[in-house]
């Protein structure tokens, strides 16, 4: 679709140990509320902000990743507006001396060519608290504050309106997902982590705004939705009214807000309580770890890797840590069995390969590479094992299992036995078979390996079906 | 020492917002003494008001980082006194707990807005006060109540656990009938904090020396000039002359700053304080708000409710001066102001070792005789620039006019108060001779 | 000067009511204060006023002691199963 426009401002949860500017801890999941709390992150009167280090690091970390320009003075600012999340009556932010400016990430468009997005600026301020609606008759007129989540390091990545496509936005949120991790300073499975504003518009028309996106998914969603919903109204000859509108999860809409934020004039003056930073020389000293274009490239050198398998494996820094050491056992059959099965059978789970034991997996295909087993008990093998770790179980070794279930793979030997077994037991194949019909060899393969539960390997089947097919004719 | 201080001095001048009879108290350099603490410095377990309804009943968790230390050495915390609403006023007059009466006439304000501390060390009730300085705090109800009273150099002492007013002026001082005393508090106030990140690593170690021979003493024009009451403006001329005696240098001076000085602190000050306010929301402390209402129609009740006039009054200007459009042309050029009365003060202190001249432009005037605000405000105007070039700055008293106490004020260079409490005590120790 | 209708502005900027009665009176002296503050238009130069010399002050990333959860909500009007209730924005 030509003359789309689109920009995203993506709000990044940190993983440092405590909050931006108290020591109380970060991690607020599964945590009894109001428990992760102090005076400076309740907003208590008399409170002052204290930087943590860490939350500098990482970030510069990310400038220096995504190619940004720090500037010799860098300062946070206040941005006053009320609200029962915003303890202060105001979010200590990061206004006009941001943290960097003016970088890029490159990033595949529509026609897989890789092209460079770029980033207008990135900057740290604190979360809020969380708001909680509860249902009930008496319960709908008020709302229950959190203070938890109060003062959890966030860093702001805006982008300039580069992205042509809803697909290229999702694709643009997972490099840089991936890249956040690879520098260890997100962790994009923790609920909430990723907030992602978009502006959209189609060229000639006016920019809307989407606010309360919180999903990779649901950034395509929605801005599929706006550019139906844009393209509709341009086709009636309808104006795109200048707004901002609020994305709706469930429904997979977006609505017309109309929110009291929109006409708020934030009255941003510098945070007095604050010392300004001087960074420049800490970004220098900064090492980056091998990032995921980077690793992708190794991938394909050293272990002769297609360019697929390679961007498969390096999407997530944990997948291509576990194939890394796997891949011992034979780098293209490491790769096809975890980029090409694993991964699916781990997504069909809702389960993260942190939870498979690298070893375990390896001597699985160690079997299969052995010839021990076939393809197909390797598959439904390492589903029990999943299976087994998906229920909080010991996952077994792979060796017992096809042992004690006797899966091994039928030798050779073993085969022309049954295949009589199989012949004998199906004439009409035969028959079909002397016909000349193609199909009755693929028939036999079928009926063996239902009769093996799998274990006698198709490929040396067809052709030792055929020759014993022959015999008999010729008897 | 340890022991149990029992606090039942009469409370004749309103001094006191909250009091505590007994008193537990433990070993250390102020072992056993009593000492009251304004009301917007937090302290544990204790009502902290601000002198405000918004904060009735208050009692905060946490110490402020002063008061931890001032327990450390033994001190009797013996309550909390009263003060203009949020340290916005001069006279202690804008308090939600009904004025302070100054102990030299109790027709008069004390001076504001640290007037309970300094009413309570007037009057004898305690030997020492906490109180805060933004903008003349300290200094205006020390030389109005006749003690004495510092504003220390900023960053010199932690803000945490002050209530916010206007953070880049504003400072925790002692007050104490003396200057021997105020140094004593001095000492035990001014250990480092990790917890405000505006603060120095500068302790205060130092006996007072009544020696000021050979110092250079600068007289500001504006300091002696229009707008100063005639015979305050010679009582602490004569002062200055007593200093010659002892061995001092007068220079005259100028700081043509001071043009724009006090509207330069009104515009921080009021910025700073619009945004510090926002946090009172019922919510999580103070008198509670209706949770079935709305949350903006009940916020801004709510605030309207329980902020006295002249805080509503400087919530207004301060929202106003930082609103869009405004910013430049009135937070922008206060900050360049506040640069260049930084500036001018540099340029004399290469010059001088001091500067002299009076705390305030008139002796205590009447309860409820300056009603016009900017007029209130106009009674700042020797004392703001102190706050805004970060000075060390002390008011000690300089005899009388019509039985009405005059103060000195001495400023010193940045981290020089070691030096400006030496000339305060010189002059003390030189004229009770 | 700002009239009647701005400074209600202000105050709706700022979610404080201000007293309709008192509404004329404010105004006033508002604006008397507004004017003194144009002493400020003599002072020349626009952008940065001086730097502070003190710069990157900033704590490591270790865990303190947070309040008890009693201690955090002592001083909340209403609380719900350890929320603290708040009025709803519409």
């Amino acid at each position: 679709m030509s003359g789309v426009i689109i920009g995203l401002e993506i709000h990044c949860q940190l993983k440092t140990k405590t909050k931006l500017f108290c020591g109380c801890s970060n991690d607020y999941h599964d945590v009894e509320p109001n428990t992760h709390v102090c005076p400076i992150c309740l907003g208590l009167p008399g409170t002052m902000p204290k930087l943590n280090r860490m939350s500098i690091e990482y970030a510069l970390r990310v400038a220096k990743a995504l190619h940004l320009e720090v500037p010799e003075v860098c300062e946070f600012s206040r941005k006053n507006y009320f609200y029962p999340d915003l303890p202060k009556g105001y979010q200590i932010t990061m206004y006009d001396k941001p943290l960097a400016e003016r970088g890029y990430l490159m990033v595949e468009d529509d026609e897989g060519r890789e092209k460079k997005v770029r980033i207008t600026r990135i900057h740290l301020e604190e979360d809020p608290g969380r708001l909680v609606h509860k249902t009930g008759r008496d319960r709908a007129g008020y709302t229950l504050v959190d203070y938890n989540r109060s003062g959890v390091p966030l860093i702001e990545i805006v982008t300039e309106p580069d992205i042509k496509s809803p697909k290229e936005a999702r694709r643009f949120l997972n490099k840089l997902r991936a890249t956040l991790e690879y520098l260890d300073v997100f962790d994009g499975d923790r609920e909430g982590a990723i907030r992602v504003d978009a502006n959209i518009s189609i060229s000639g028309n006016n920019r809307v705004e989407c606010k309360n996106i919180s999903s990779y998914k649901g950034v395509e969603k929605a801005l599929n939705f706006e550019l139906r919903r844009q393209t509709n109204l341009i086709r009636r000859g309808q104006e795109v009214v200048r707004e901002t509108r609020h994305y709706m999860e469930a429904q997979g809409i977006t609505t017309s807000s109309r929110s009291k934020e929109e006409e708020n004039d934030y009255r941003y003056f510098p945070e007095p309580d604050l010392r300004p930073l001087h960074v420049q020389d800490w970004l220098e000293k900064i090492e980056l770890p091998e990032l995921p274009d980077a690793r992708r490239e190794r991938f394909v050198e050293q272990y002769g890797l297609s360019y697929e398998h390679a961007k498969t494996l390096t999407g997530d820094p944990k997948v291509a840590d576990f194939y890394e050491e796997v891949a011992e056992i034979g780098a293209e059959l490491a790769a096809t069995w975890v980029a090409d099965t694993l991964l699916g059978e781990l997504n069909y789970r809702n389960m993260r390969i942190e939870a498979v034991e690298p070893m375990n997996f390896a001597d699985l295909v160690v079997l299969l590479r052995d010839g021990d087993i076939t393809d197909r008990v390797a598959v439904d093998v390492l589903r029990m094992m999943l299976d087994q770790i998906a229920k909080g179980e010991e996952c077994g070794m792979p060796a017992d299992i096809v042992s004690s279930l006797n899966l091994g793979r039928v030798d050779e030997s073993e085969h022309d036995e049954m295949i009589r077994k199989i012949i004998e037991a199906n004439p009409k194949a035969v028959e079909d078979f002397r016909a000349g019909k193609k199909g009755a060899v693929n028939f036999l393969v079928g009926q063996v390996m239902k009769e093996t539960r799998g274990r006698a390997d198709p490929k040396a089947l067809a052709p030792a079906i055929t020759r014993l097919l022959e015999a008999t004719v010729e008897d | 020492m340890q022991g149990i201080y029992t606090f039942d001095a009469e409370d004749r001048h309103n001094a006191f917002i909250t009091r505590q009879e007994e008193v537990r108290y433990g070993d250390g350099k102020l072992s056993g003494v009593a000492i009251a603490v304004k009301d917007n410095i937090s302290t544990k377990g204790m009502q902290t008001t601000c002198a405000s309804r918004i904060l009735e009943g208050y009692v905060p968790p946490y110490d402020a980082h002063v008061v931890s230390l001032l327990r450390r050495e033994g001190a009797a915390i013996v309550g909390k006194t009263n003060m203009d609403e949020f340290g916005m006023g001069t006279t202690t007059e804008n308090s939600a707990f009904g004025p302070t009466t100054n102990p030299c006439d109790s027709t008069c304000v004390p001076g504001g807005s640290s007037g309970g501390s300094a009413a309570a060390v007037a009057s004898g009730m305690v030997k020492m006060a906490l109180g805060t300085d933004t903008g003349g705090s300290i200094r205006c109800p020390a030389a109005f109540c006749g003690i004495v009273g510092l504003k220390p150099t900023y960053g010199r002492i932690s803000r945490y656990g002050l209530i916010a007013y206007s953070n880049s002026l504003e400072q925790i001082g002692p007050m104490a009938g003396n200057v021997g005393d105020v140094s004593r508090l001095m000492e035990v106030i001014s250990a480092p904090d990790r917890h405000d990140s505006t603060t120095y690593a500068r302790p205060y170690e130092h006996t007072p020396v009544a020696d000021i021979g050979g110092k250079r003493i600068g007289l500001p024009a504006e300091y002696f000039g229009e707008g100063v009451d005639k015979d305050v403006a010679a009582a602490v001329r004569k002062a200055t002359e007593k200093l010659e005696e002892m061995g001092a240098e007068l220079v005259e001076c100028s700081i043509p700053s001071m043009a724009y000085a006090l509207a330069a602190y009104y515009v921080i000050c009021t910025s700073e304080a619009s945004s510090n306010l926002s946090r009172f929301d019922g919510v999580r402390y103070g008198p509670a708000v209706e949770k079935r209402r709305q949350w903006h129609p009940e916020f801004r009740d709510h605030r309207g409710k329980r902020f006295g006039t002249e805080v509503q009054r400087r919530i207004m200007l301060g929202t106003f001066a930082l609103s869009a459009g405004y910013y430049g042309k009135y937070y922008a050029k206060a900050q360049i102001a506040k640069e260049n009365v930084r500036r001018d003060f540099t340029r004399i202190l290469e010059d001088v070792d001091l500067i002299a001249g009076p705390t305030m432009p008139t002796t205590a005037f009447k309860i409820g005789e300056k009603t016009d605000p900017l007029s209130m405000y106009l009674s700042d105007i020797l004392t703001v620039p102190a706050n805004l070039a970060g000075l060390p700055a002390i008011s000690v008293p300089c005899g009388k006019v019509a039985k009405m106490p005059v103060g000195l004020q001495l400023i010193g260079k940045p981290f020089g108060e070691e030096a400006v409490i030496d000339a305060a005590y010189a002059y003390e120790q030189g004229v009770s001779q | 000067m700002v009239s009647e209708q701005e400074v209600e502005n202000v105050a709706r900027l700022g979610d404080i009511s201000i007293d309709k009665e008192r509404l004329g009176e404010f105004t006033a002296q508002f604006n008397k204060i507004l004017s003194y503050f144009d002493l400020l238009d003599q002072v020349a130069g626009e952008g940065d006023a001086g730097e502070h010399d003190l710069y990157n002050v900033l704590r490591d990333d270790e865990v303190e002691a947070s309040l008890s959860h009693e201690e955090a909500i002592s001083n909340a009007g209403e609380t719900e199963e350890g929320y603290i209730k708040a009025p709803r924005v519409m």
